[in-house]
């Protein structure tokens, strides 16, 4: 586990140069959002692959850091670079809250996971109606494309501030591959009275895993309404985010630090050729990503990162 | 070291332990043996945290330990084996005792480290970068102590450990136990395997539909008629000792 993590930084390190060897807007964009896919995955995975919590309510967390962002930078004037950072800490507030709220009930698997889409749907609903969120109308970012002001007038910047986030990401999980924390996380997963019998605080690190996969989550919603410089409820709180969160490393590979990025990618490529294919019928990619999903789980299990190995064994056994 | 008086616990209409208290000193082997569903696992349970009790004190090292919380009945230094084992399946042999490791470890390397080293202890050397989920029963009760062990406790409870092995495993087993007690660990066990109970144990007490009924060296107690008739039924012992068949 350890090689694949370094190679995931790696690829990463490698992406630094894509804008200056990519000249189409179109791979550009499509880097951009398949990074912005890897970050919400990597987020998910921390929460739901290493720490088996899994999450059906994402957005609960992306949406309240975009709407942290947004609200702080249009009615208080505060620096969007700034509202990056509180975007993080807004979304490990919400996922410690969520997580102290279904921890201490002792609410596992299945429960879990209706939980927090529960929380989504409620937050969506509570952004729906109170004044600051710009209700259903929504709320709209002023466009001043300056660097200092997290908007850029070509892509490459924004380009660069996903990949420094997926980098971090990614970083998170590769530390955990190699820390106590990882380890009592996944010793938790595994076995949560095993974890306890062994002096493991069960409900704290669950805690610790729900915060920052929460900040992570809110660093991707920030980053979100700095690119669209607008937010409504839906977008930010919608399943489509939550479902998002959760098949990419489950298609890429939970629980593994290169999983993510792989889904991201086969996800994105899946969304791109959909829209190509049916010229944008609406919808239609969510058809597809249940096909992936359900073929992913029949036949790997284990994402499609688990091919590497075979891969790599079968050319050993070719030499 | 380990002092449980008057705990009681009821589940429903159930009482599973009724008012019970035993001692445990440093140093010691003692067993705690009665039949099926006497309420030996749910003292054990008690005891390290796990159920909370309705009456009675758990003191352990002269402190009151009763009402903590498992984790932190963990970092004193008691610690528990599971019966029914509970191994994290998708790690190694390896990863899971180094979670073990951890409690005192300074960093993950040095935990994994360690765990080699208490794995070779406990006779898993080779089977150190196996799944857990590919052991047998046999390695999965010897990974089960391997973990509790690689906590470094002062009091170790096992339950059970020797349930579900044959007899060559289990006479494979005992030494390891007794090396377990040299190294300085108390150990309090809970046994069905009368042959573990009466090679190991230095003192036995017996729990019968909840409540302690007998105290003793383990010579004294299989002879003992209260606790025969326990197993066998009223009268058992009478019938017994006229040399007939219970």
């Amino acid at each position: 586990m350890k090689t694949p993590g370094l190679l995931a930084l790696a690829v990463l390190l490698a992406l630094v140069p894509l804008p200056l060897l990519v000249q189409s807007g179109f791979w550009l964009q499509f880097a951009i959002f398949t990074l912005y896919f890897a970050l919400l995955g990597q987020s998910w995975n921390l929460l739901g692959g290493y720490g088996g919590q899994r999450s059906f309510g994402h957005a609960a967390f992306f949406g309240t850091g975009a709407y942290a962002a947004a609200v702080l930078q249009v009615d208080l004037g505060v620096n969007p670079w700034l509202c990056l950072g509180l975007a993080g800490l807004f979304g490990a507030a919400a996922g410690g809250f969520v997580g102290a709220l279904s921890f201490r009930y002792g609410l596992r698997g299945s429960y879990f996971a209706l939980v927090t889409l529960a929380f989504a749907e409620v937050f969506r609903i509570v952004a729906d109606s109170v004044p600051f969120t710009g209700a259903g109308v929504g709320l709209q970012i002023p466009l001043r494309q300056t660097a200092a002001n997290f908007q850029f007038h070509d892509k490459a910047g924004f380009y660069a501030v996903i990949l420094a986030l997926t980098a971090l990401a990614t970083a998170v999980a590769w530390w955990l591959e190699n820390s106590r924390f990882g380890a009592e996380l996944v010793a938790v997963r595994e076995n949560e009275d095993a974890a306890r019998a062994l002096g493991i605080d069960v409900n704290r690190t669950k805690l610790w895993a729900i915060a920052l996969s929460g900040a992570l989550a809110g660093f991707a919603g920030s980053f979100y309404a700095q690119y669209f410089l607008y937010l409504d409820p839906r977008l930010a709180y919608g399943v489509e985010v939550s479902v998002t969160a959760l098949l990419v490393p489950l298609i890429g590979g939970a629980g593994t630090v290169l999983g993510p990025l792989i889904g991201a990618v086969a996800l994105r490529a899946l969304n791109e050729i959909s829209s190509t294919v049916t010229s944008g019928a609406p919808g239609l990619n969510l058809v597809l990503y249940g096909a992936l999903l359900i073929a992913i789980l029949a036949f790997l299990p284990d994402g499609l990162v688990s091919l590497i190995p075979r891969l790599y064994r079968s050319r050993l056994r070719n030499a | 070291m380990l002092e449980i008086a008057g705990i009681s616990k009821r589940f429903g209409g159930l009482t599973a332990v009724a008012d019970a208290s035993l001692e445990v000193r440093e140093g010691e082997i003692v067993a705690l043996i009665g039949p099926n569903g006497a309420g030996k696992t749910t003292l054990f349970g008690i005891a390290a945290g796990f159920i909370p009790a309705d009456a009675g004190s758990v003191r352990f090292a002269d402190e009151e330990i009763l009402g903590l919380p498992p984790h932190l009945v963990a970092r004193r230094g008691l610690v528990r084996t599971f019966q029914i084992v509970q191994p994290f399946a998708s790690l190694t042999v390896r990863e899971n005792v180094a979670v073990g490791c951890q409690l005192h470890a300074g960093s993950r390397a040095a935990a994994l480290g360690e765990a080699a080293e208490v794995a070779r202890r406990v006779g898993m050397g080779d089977l150190i970068d196996r799944p857990a989920s590919a052991l047998t029963i046999a390695g999965r009760k010897r990974l089960e102590l391997a973990r509790a062990l690689a906590t470094k406790p002062r009091l170790l409870l096992l339950d059970e450990v020797m349930a579900g092995l044959n007899p060559t495993e289990i006479v494979e087993l005992l030494p390891l136990v007794r090396a377990i007690r040299e190294s300085g660990v108390t150990l309090l066990l809970t046994e069905h395997v009368m042959q573990a109970v009466m090679s190991l144990a230095e003192r036995v007490y017996v729990l019968s539909d909840g409540r302690i009924i007998a105290e003793g060296p383990p010579a004294a107690i299989v002879a003992d008629p209260r606790v025969i008739e326990a197993y066998l039924g009223r009268g058992a012992a009478q019938r017994l000792s006229r040399g007939g068949h219970a």
